[in-house]
């Protein structure tokens, strides 16, 4: 997985792409989940995302219980399509 | 979910894959193919996709939890016949217990098992049939096309 990270004050911008899948799932989280126990509020952007599952919503999901118990926050950026209709069918558990 | 118009083109096709974390692309690379040439209507093409890449993410997950060295195969085969989309799995790994195959309740906020959640969500039915040699488990979804 190729991925981007910018910095700005307290916040880190993880850019994601390609397709997040349970392959990939492992590798998203070696990424964000220093980032959050580093206390930085992290904003995953997805415009370059094309497909994901439900593994990649389980990131988010670990990713914002995991944020909450170091005081900070994950926020959705720039979701592309193909991810927002995933999203959607899993708003129910999110 | 629902799915929108398709062409009337009857097909059956499947192939094997090694039950990997990484025959998960090659999985839905071969689904997008066959709805290609099925013309599929691309919304509901990426929605049958996820549906069928949970499926097969279960059987790497669940059916060969217990083996995660195995060389075994998993079949998937797509067939359309008269508007009905079947889409078949096969496997060798753990009996599955379809009384056990649910997703998780909706106020339970914890990762793991959306993949079932999306499978129900999309298709119009998931059935668990008996597992003829040398298969044991023989998971079918279908849709109305």
């Amino acid at each position: 997985m190729k991925y981007k990270v910018t910095e700005d004050n307290n916040v880190s911008t993880v850019f994601l792409n390609g397709e997040i899948d349970m392959e990939i799932a492992d590798s998203v989280r070696e990424v964000v989940f220093p980032l959050i126990d580093a206390g930085k509020e992290v904003h995953l952007n997805l415009k370059d995302v094309q497909y994901m599952d439900s593994s990649g919503i389980s990131v988010i999901i670990e990713s914002n219980q995991r944020a909450k118990t170091k005081n900070t926050k994950v926020e959705l950026k720039e979701v592309s399509q193909p991810v927002e209709k995933v999203l959607a069918m899993a708003r129910k558990f999110l | 979910m629902s799915g929108s118009s398709t062409a009337q083109i009857n097909h059956n096709e499947k192939k094997a894959f090694l039950v990997k974390t990484s025959s998960l692309k090659d999985v839905r690379t071969f689904c997008r193919e066959v709805f290609e040439k099925l013309e599929i209507d691309p919304s509901l093409k990426d929605e049958l996709v996820l549906a069928i890449a949970e499926a097969a993410q279960n059987i790497v997950k669940h059916a060969y939890k217990d083996k995660p060295d195995s060389n075994d195969i998993m079949v998937v085969e797509v067939s359309c016949m008269n508007n009905e989309l079947k889409i078949a799995f096969y496997d060798r790994g753990t009996p599955v217990d379809p009384q056990k195959v649910k997703h998780r309740e909706l106020d339970n906020v914890k990762p793991g098992g959306l993949g079932t959640f999306f499978i129900q969500e999309i298709m119009d039915a998931v059935e668990f049939k008996d597992g003829k040699k040398p298969w044991i488990n023989h998971l079918v979804l279908t849709k109305q096309l």
